[in-house]
């Protein structure tokens, strides 16, 4: 199992071209290459969901799945409103998640703005274990040119992003033009350099659960690192039902090349029961090489501290309260 | 010295909640002898505007609920009912003069009948809907659904009974209902509101606007978002039904007429056993065709 | 060892009072019964739960004549409204009780608490609650003109789903006006006896109904029993046959719902992951010990290796094991006589030739347990596809064009259910046309409601069970013959 090489990215044309079987990558074909993928129905695939939901988690694997939870997020903040003040406060949760337990895991990542990305890396330094991730490509609408797409993108990686979190365009998947959201993934995975690349497809927008298992094969395809579900910014966003679809995919994938791509449900997660929800789908639908935080991640902000707050039960014995987990990010409002 | 009493202030149930009538205005309502029993909300056309508004929103949950959850929620209002049992009694006695026996009868069988209505939740459909043999190789199925959002003059006289038996069959199938209380007698209509908002009822499925049926079903019969109006309740009244027929046309509403008897709008006996009639006004019917083949 | 491990999780048993014995419900109160007594254990650990009565021929006369007088005196007087009353405490009481009866449900069965909270108790309940609105409405189901209760009725149910059994027939027998001598089977009574507490908390007039427990000998009283005037039965085709036999030439009436060995039918446009839970679903589900169970697999050959490769993988998250745990997927068989059976069938599948495939998933050591079982290489021949197995093992067989799998799905005696899976909709009409089965499911599988009607064509019975058409069997017009 491997991640994406480097070099992949220039050549996922021409892999795109073999996968398929023809000597040109248009758009018909990957019509016809998505299009002959299996349907889903949408009942038995929100049954299965459910049915995951209800798994009873306890005790020791509570506690293990609590940490693996928090250890797994990209916290986030992507206000307009945002000030380095704000970010530097986020980072500083990022290091210290419960002041009153330092045995606490770290998130797997900030996740801010490009612009954001220099303060982050000012506060966090270099080896403190949590990465960059930076949103890009006209987040969260992606209706911007090309050009200005890339360069925000390479702007964000020269500012010392470790990931970047990319928007496809959905008027474009929706309209049937699947070799321009192609295109674009491709070209985004080169101005990468050595970042990994997360492919958000806004689920939300896509809605049927058809074009999500299609948009999830093509952005594994065009060489994404990651799929992601959301901007967060549009509601509904990560859903169980959405992501075992893409849990699917990323497992067939790898029957398929042989590579691994990682999975990242966003917005709409806040409790430590949902976020275990989800811990169960990747370990029955995926499998357990996927419960590890290079592979799988919540896009979150206030999941962290309900898992902290769980946590603190588990430590206690009874109940905490939201006076005892720091809060560096309240609300403008 | 005997116990001064907390007097009640009786409301309009809109959309969940208890707001007064928007115009500020009250009536006097008197007991079956003529002695002042409370001020009651006077309802406006803004009133009910706003409950039409607070009907649809409400109309594609609660036809998109499942018919056994509508059926749950249907029973659970009898239940509450019953357990309000006493008080009913009170105000359907002081409504409508009726000796205590009678009241007590009344008031059993408005819940009975809500009991009876509760139960055609899911069954309707298959009583009404069914499979047709059409001359090809086609799967064909005619099945009811709700027609939206129904407005309903409830009758002047049967304060309670009369009332669940015209609204009752219209929420059961997945209609929501503007609702025009009795006149001169609305109190047991606003106790049937407390009723329905403890019993999981979604807000805006039933709204009660108390007032004058005079001034505002004219609004209400050429509102073009109500799709269908239910005129039992200007009997004894002397509103020109005709004419709110006449407004209803504007968009084919489906009008449910009052019960005629020698030319005149009369209130129906409401002890006799309501078959489907009621439920079968406000559905209209659909017919899907599916091919059948390798 | 696995990364995630899910720590037992189970539920209390608190919530059940269970007592060392019980007697027989006859005439709304607990009676010693006068013959002799057994135990009843759980199948997970081999437990005693309690001890039984063993209902004897007298105590069946007793019962029968208890619920005769019940109809005559009261129950036949009562309007369809109040019937229809008595319907709806009971379903609320269930619903009340439901954690109890699920609890109860499991240890005396087998079957997963995740199974009995979900699926058993709430759709038992919802019977309840469906035929109480039918109670007073008989006129508008198209049973024909004054539809009249038979009288009495004896009823007896199988151990597969011993709570919604006693839904299925209790509740359209009271509803229509009849009254009832039941008799759960002799490994799973202890529901039913539950049950008899919720009819003395609804105030069910006494005599309404019965239970009386006890094994073949018992439903042999209840069948011959002149006073019955209708016999409900759910079991194995061997015994609806000797029912059938036994009531020819008399007056009385049956139902019989009986076994089947349907065909779970994927198609290459089949929406695959869905499919493979379909599959799970039809033939995994209570362990196999469904009746309507998808215990053939009809795959398109050309899909065949994809779908075993799936369902082979999909079969390692299944957790087989404490039934009382919320994880736990697969319980326990139900008793050492099936786990016998299940043991046999196999073997005889491996001996035809058949190619058998189990998910080694650790056992417990007490209790009657099977692994998740695949056979392919199945034929039509092999006695694995053509008898019932009622355990957690599925045959899989393959098929080339919808015709061929049209006439392999029909070629068995049985005629309960079957399963199409393919995105196309003229293909699913076109199929279900087709299927000589009473209950066909597409894209999805073992879907169960109170209005939708279940039964079989052919060996698996007839009669029909929920929704307007399952009355039928209740009332009698006196039209005609």
């Amino acid at each position: 199992m491997s991640s994406t090489p480097v070099d992949t990215a220039v050549d996922a044309t021409a892999r795109a071209r073999d996968l398929l079987g023809v000597s040109r990558l248009t758009s018909s074909a990957l019509t016809a290459w998505l299009h002959g993928l299996p349907g889903v129905d949408q009942v038995g695939c929100e049954a299965r969901a459910a049915a995951l939901g209800t798994r009873s988690i306890k005790t020791d694997s509570k506690k293990w799945a609590i940490d693996l939870a928090i250890s797994m997020i990209d916290l986030t903040t992507l206000e307009g409103a945002d000030t380095p003040g704000k970010v530097r406060g986020l980072c500083a949760k990022a290091m210290t998640p419960d002041a009153s337990d330092l045995t606490a895991p770290r998130p797997a990542a900030v996740c801010v703005y490009g612009d954001m990305v220099a303060t982050a890396r000012a506060t966090l330094g270099t080896d403190s274990g949590v990465n960059i991730a930076a949103v890009a490509t006209a987040f969260p609408s992606g209706r911007a040119s090309m050009a200005v797409k890339l360069a925000d993108t390479r702007e964000a990686v020269a500012a010392g992003a470790d990931e970047i979190d990319m928007v496809i365009d959905r008027g474009a998947f929706l309209a049937g033009d699947y070799l321009r959201v192609f295109d674009e993934i491709a070209e985004v995975k080169k101005a990468c350099g050595s970042a990994r690349l997360k492919v958000i497809m806004e689920t939300g927008e896509l809605v049927t659960y058809d074009n999500v298992r299609r948009a999830s094969w093509l952005s594994m395809l065009a060489g994404g690192d990651f799929i992601k579900t959301s901007t967060g910014k549009v509601s509904p966003a990560a859903t169980l039902p959405v992501t075992v679809i893409m849990l699917e995919a990323v497992r067939d994938w790898l029957d398929l090349t042989g590579e691994m791509v990682g999975v990242k449900p966003a917005g709409g997660i806040k409790t430590s029961k949902d976020a275990i929800k989800f811990l169960v789908a990747v370990n029955e639908v995926a499998g357990e090489a996927w419960l590890d935080n290079h592979w799988f991640r919540f896009g979150a902000s206030s999941l962290l501290n309900d898992l902290l707050l769980q946590r603190q039960r588990m430590t206690l014995g009874y109940y905490s309260g939201a006076d005892y987990i720091t809060d560096d990010a309240p609300s403008l409002y | 010295m005997s116990r001064v009493e907390v007097k009640k202030t009786y409301k309009l149930y809109v959309g969940g909640a208890f707001p007064r009538s928007e115009s500020g205005r009250s009536y006097e309502v008197a007991d079956s002898k003529g002695r002042f029993l409370a001020n009651a909300a006077l309802g406006s056309r803004k009133d009910a505007r706003d409950a039409v508004v607070a009907a649809r929103k409400a109309q594609a949950g609660w036809a998109g609920a499942t018919a056994y959850n509508r059926g749950q929620v249907l029973y659970r209002v009898a239940e509450v009912m019953e357990s309000r049992k006493a008080q009913f009694v009170e105000e359907v006695r002081a409504a409508e003069g009726l000796n205590p026996t009678r009241a007590a009868a009344a008031v059993d069988a408005a819940i009975d009948r809500w009991v009876w209505y509760a139960g055609w939740s899911d069954k309707f459909t298959q009583v009404l809907g069914g499979l047709n043999p059409v001359a090809g190789p086609y799967f064909n199925i005619s099945a009811p659904e709700p027609t939206g959002v129904v407005a309903v003059l409830a009758p002047q006289s049967s304060s309670l009974l009369g009332l669940v038996s015209v609204v009752a069959p219209v929420i059961v199938s997945g209609n929501t209902a503007v609702v025009v209380t009795s006149f001169n007698r609305p109190i047991p209509a606003i106790t049937l509101a407390e009723a329905l908002a403890t019993s999981d009822v979604p807000g805006g499925v039933v709204n009660l606007v108390t007032g004058n049926p005079a001034e505002m079903a004219p609004w209400l019969a050429s509102h073009r978002d109500v799709n269908a109006i239910d005129l039992t309740g200007v009997a004894d009244t002397d509103i020109a039904w005709a004419e709110l027929e006449r407004a209803a046309a504007d968009n084919l509403k489906r009008v449910r007429r009052p019960l005629i008897v020698d030319g005149s709008a009369v209130e129906p006996d409401w002890t006799l056993s309501p078959g489907l009639s009621r439920i079968e006004s406000y559905l209209e019917t659909k017919t899907v065709w599916h091919p059948k083949g390798k | 060892m696995t990364k995630f491990e899910y720590a037992p999780a189970p539920e209390s048993r608190a919530v059940v009072d269970l007592k060392p014995s019980y007697g027989l419900f006859i005439n709304g109160q607990f009676v010693d019964g006068t013959g002799t007594s057994f135990k009843t254990i759980s199948p997970a650990t081999e437990e005693v739960l309690a001890e039984v009565a063993e209902a004897s021929a007298a105590d069946v006369d007793a019962a029968v004549k208890a619920a005769r007088a019940a109809y005559t005196r009261v129950w036949s007087k009562l309007s369809g409204a109040d019937r229809g009353k008595y319907l709806f405490r009971i379903a609320r009481i269930l619903q009340e009780r439901a954690r109890e009866f699920a609890v109860l449900e499991t240890l005396d069965n087998g079957k997963p608490i995740k199974e009995s909270r979900d699926v058993d108790v709430p759709i038992a309940a919802a019977h309840f609650f469906y035929h109480a609105g039918w109670a007073d409405k008989l006129d508008y189901a198209s049973l024909g003109p004054n539809p009249r209760p038979h009288g009495v009725v004896g009823q007896i149910i199988p151990w597969n789903f011993p709570m919604l059994m006693l839904a299925w027939k209790i509740a359209p027998a009271l509803a229509t006006g009849n009254t009832v001598v039941l008799k759960p089977a002799e490994t799973t009574p202890l529901t039913a006896l539950l049950f008899a507490e919720v009819c003395q908390q609804a105030d069910l007039p006494p005599g309404v109904v019965n239970v009386v427990t006890g094994a073949g000998v018992t439903g042999q009283a209840i069948v011959d029993h002149p006073g019955i005037d209708k016999i409900a039965f759910t079991g194995s085709t061997g015994v609806g046959k000797a029912i059938a036999r036994a009531i020819a030439g008399t007056p009385k009436k049956a139902t019989l719902e009986l076994g089947g060995k349907a065909a779970n039918i994927i198609f290459d446009d089949a929406p695959i992951d869905q499919a493979v839970e379909g599959i799970i679903n039809g033939i995994f589900f209570n362990q196999g010990h469904v009746c309507c169970a998808g215990s053939r697999l009809l795959v398109q050959e050309s899909i065949a290796d994809e779908v075993d490769r799936r369902l082979k993988r999909r079969l390692q998250t299944l957790r087989v094991g404490d039934p009382l745990d919320k994880n736990t997927d697969v319980g326990a068989i139900n008793s050492r006589a099936q786990l016998d059976r299940i043991t046999s069938l196999v073997a005889a599948g491996e001996a035809e030739g058949a190619e058998r495939w189990d998910t080694g998933c650790p056992l417990p050591e007490k209790g009657f347990w099977f692994r998740p079982t695949v056979f392919t290489g199945v034929s039509q021949t092999h006695r694995i596809a053509q008898e019932e197995i009622f355990g957690p093992v599925v045959s899989v067989l393959t098929f080339r064009t919808p015709s061929e799998a049209v006439a392999k799905a029909n070629n068995t005696p049985y005629g309960l259910s079957a399963g199409i899976w393919t995105e196309k909709g003229s293909r699913i009409l076109w199929m279900a046309d087709q299927m000589r089965a009473g209950v066909v499911w597409a894209n999805t599988f073992n879907k169960f409601d109170p209005t939708s009607p279940f039964g079989g064509y052919k060996e698996s019975g007839y009669g029909r069970e929920g929704g307007r058409h399952g009355l039928a069997a209740y009332v009698t017009t006196g039209e005609g013959a």
